[in-house]
């Protein structure tokens, strides 16, 4: 840690900045600045925030924590090659896999080159590289990582799982029933989001970046938003901006509330789902009321918001904050006190602080085992500036600890709503009495193409979203990179030494998204 | 706790009246269960729940059907954890081609007689995902589909409607 150099300092040296990256420097490095900084990696704490491939080059955004600092940097791929990341940040192993699969670019002295979202199945290798390959003629079955021992079985679980759940891959080698090793095989919900986005309007991405992952729809089009309004320059209406933070408030507790009882749930405590889910539903409602969404999909949209809360809103809003108040505590004193319950939950599941620091792994994953940020307070975007709340933060790391941030979260983001509502600046009114829709047009900029990159902090963590918006105003390329990405590896220590038994608390309590990570 | 379940007990229950089954599902399906369904199923049906490559906003949905305030479950309508068990396979998402084999192979173990329902714009035409190279579309495409609940994705209330005309027109054949 001692005698790093600041982020800004090393690639002001060893790269050239980019025009038109907005609102944090882009810099294009050449193979040799890109293994300079490489081996500055392997001494220094910057956190690997997304890594991601486009036909003949890879770009990936780094955060010095402690000062803030954000980059992104880029190197031109001629010969489809890159020198790996992984060696020094193991949370790009899978993102290399994923550009390999799905550019061709193969990541050199990689940790682990095995295919990742191509299961062989798309009738086309690299398909959005510009020269898409024919299918493999005999494709051979996924090698899992050896496994030797005595006494040691596996159990194969997935995709399809017994709950109403996404699908995926898990390999479990247990001996007993401790699990000594789970690898998980993603990527069976891999729709070509990425692809699809390319060469289509900004209005129809936003559809697409909206249906990332369902229970972050208002945050993916946070990102996604926030994003191309950075690249093209477009200032947001105040009332947007607010409106944008109420649902994704409303989403973040609606949420936490259905894994707080997922949880307790899966610890044979049904009693807490039941509950929890009625919270859950009276969010849900009061959202329909007032978003006509019961998700609030396509709510957020570039430029603003395409829909503004009906006149009876607030008191309903108000309303729902007093009610969830008054219903919430109660059972968190039930949660707290049941020893059945505490006997699941305490000490299953432990990550450590030097795991989340090393993947960069945010949300409650992070802020309980020790990692205390949010896209929210670093960077920080509007209106969160404005606001009071904060950021909870636990050191045990178990599962219980996970279930703590996430009640602590849902009575911050109650005081934020209430807080929200009380200051949203007012509706405008114009000349003729009509209220036009806090939304400002967003279109390309003419000749060139412009680069805009986002953090948002979704109920599960911090969202990258990455875009290149063409003159015309279609989108060039977009990477939307969800939370999962740097909580999943984790899942894999977390269980580890667990009994099988434990493993659906585990997985619960971490909730990633299969939709978000495979994309 | 206990006060909390007295409560429960004494305010009478949260759970609200059944939507009336829906008219255009109710009509797609009584055309296709005469010929389809000889056994009864006596008012009860078991779901297996599969996404073929859903965002998860389906699942959220359908996760609600199972909550107080809907409760499936008084209609003898249950989620099973296995095809095995399952008399309906409620299928989500555009198909992607990774989950094809997956889809197929589940609808293969489930034993006759069966019903398809196709839940949510993905899983009928493929939604804003149709066009892509790693979705195949329609649930359509990989198995036969009885019914189809449409919505991005359906209200809780929707889904009720959809599945009670499943049950009403399977009593009846």
């Amino acid at each position: 840690m001692y005698g790093e150099q600041p982020l800004f300092g090393l690639l002001n040296r060893i790269g050239t900045p980019v025009e038109g990256h907005r609102p944090w420097p882009r810099y294009r490095l050449t193979r040799e600045g890109w293994l300079a900084m490489i081996e500055e990696l392997a001494g220094n704490a910057w956190t690997l925030l997304g890594l991601w491939g486009e036909q003949h080059a890879v770009h990936a955004a780094f955060r010095e924590d402690l000062a803030g600092d954000i980059a992104v940097v880029s190197l031109d791929c001629p010969q489809g090659r890159f020198p790996s990341l992984s060696p020094v940040r193991p949370s790009a192993n899978r993102l290399e896999r994923a550009i390999h699969d799905l550019f061709g670019l193969t990541a050199e002295r990689t940790t682990d080159p095995r295919s990742w979202l191509d299961h062989d199945a798309w009738g086309v290798r690299r398909p959005l590289s510009d020269h898409p390959a024919a299918p493999a003629p005999n494709p051979g079955p996924y090698t899992f990582l050896p496994v030797e021992g005595e006494g040691l079985h596996q159990i194969p679980v997935g995709p399809v799982h017994a709950g109403i759940i996404e699908p995926g891959h898990f390999r479990f080698t247990a001996n007993g029933e401790t699990v000594v090793r789970l690898e998980e095989r993603l990527g069976y919900v891999h729709k070509g989001i990425e692809g699809l986005m390319r060469g289509k309007s900004i209005g129809d991405a936003a559809r697409l970046a909206a249906r990332v992952s369902g229970d972050s729809t208002v945050a993916h089009s946070l990102a996604f938003a926030r994003a191309v309004e950075a690249a093209l320059g477009v200032e947001v209406p105040p009332r947007a901006v607010w409106l944008r933070a109420l649902m994704a408030e409303l989403e973040r507790i609606a949420n936490h509330f259905g894994d707080i009882g997922a949880v307790c749930n899966d610890a044979a405590f049904a009693f807490m789902l039941a509950e929890m889910s009625q919270l859950r539903e009276r969010v849900l409602r009061v959202a329909d009321t007032c978003f006509g969404h019961r998700l609030m999909m396509d709510r957020v949209v570039p430029g603003g918001v395409s829909v503004d809360i009906p006149e009876r809103g607030p008191a309903l809003l108000l309303d729902l904050v007093a009610d969830l108040r008054k219903r919430f505590a109660p059972l968190v004193t039930i949660y707290d006190g049941k020893a059945s319950l505490q006997d699941r939950t305490v000490s299953t599941g432990i990550v450590s602080t030097g795991l989340v620091n090393r993947f960069g792994t945010g949300g409650y994953v992070g802020r309980a085992s020790g990692r205390g940020l949010d896209a929210r307070r670093s960077p920080g975007y509007a209106p969160y500036d404005d606001l009071e709340f904060e950021v909870p933060v636990l050191t045990e790391g178990d599962v219980n600890a996970r279930v703590w941030i996430r009640i602590r979260e849902v009575e911050q983001s109650l005081s934020l709503i209430e807080q929200i509502v009380k200051r949203i600046p007012g509706v405008p009114r114009g000349l003729d009495g009509t209220t036009p829709l806090p939304c400002v047009p967003v279109e390309g900029q003419g000749e060139t193409a412009r680069e805009g990159m986002a953090l948002v902090e979704a109920f599960r963590g911090e969202i990258l979203t990455w875009v290149r918006v063409n003159g015309d105003g279609t989108i060039d390329r977009c990477h939307p990179r969800d939370a999962s990405w740097f909580q999943w590896p984790l899942l894999e220590a977390a269980i580890e030494g667990n009994i099988v038994a434990d493993f659906p608390l585990c997985n619960k309590s971490f909730n990633c998204s299969y939709s978000g990570h495979d994309l | 706790m206990f006060r909390h379940i007295l409560r429960s007990l004494t305010g009478g229950p949260v759970t609200e009246a059944a939507p009336a089954p829906s008219d255009p599902a109710l009509a797609e399906l009584a055309d296709k269960l005469q010929k389809a369904a000889k056994a009864r199923l006596g008012r009860s049906l078991s779901i297996r729940e599969v996404d073929a490559g859903s965002c998860n906003g389906c699942e959220l949905e359908i996760h609600a059907l199972n909550n107080p305030i809907y409760d499936l479950e008084r209609f003898g309508i249950r989620f099973v954890a296995s095809p095995r068990h399952a008399d309906v396979l409620l299928v989500t998402g555009p198909v992607t081609k990774n989950m094809r084999e997956a889809l197929y192979r589940t609808w293969d173990a489930t034993p006759d007689p069966k019903w398809v329902i196709a839940c949510g714009d993905c899983a009928i035409g493929g939604g804003v995902f149709k066009d892509s190279y790693a979705c195949v579309g329609p649930v359509e495409e990989v198995v036969p589909v009885d019914l189809r609940i449409p919505g991005c994705p359906p209200r809780p209330a929707e889904l009720l409607a959809g599945l009670l005309a499943l049950l009403e027109t399977s009593a009846a054949t």
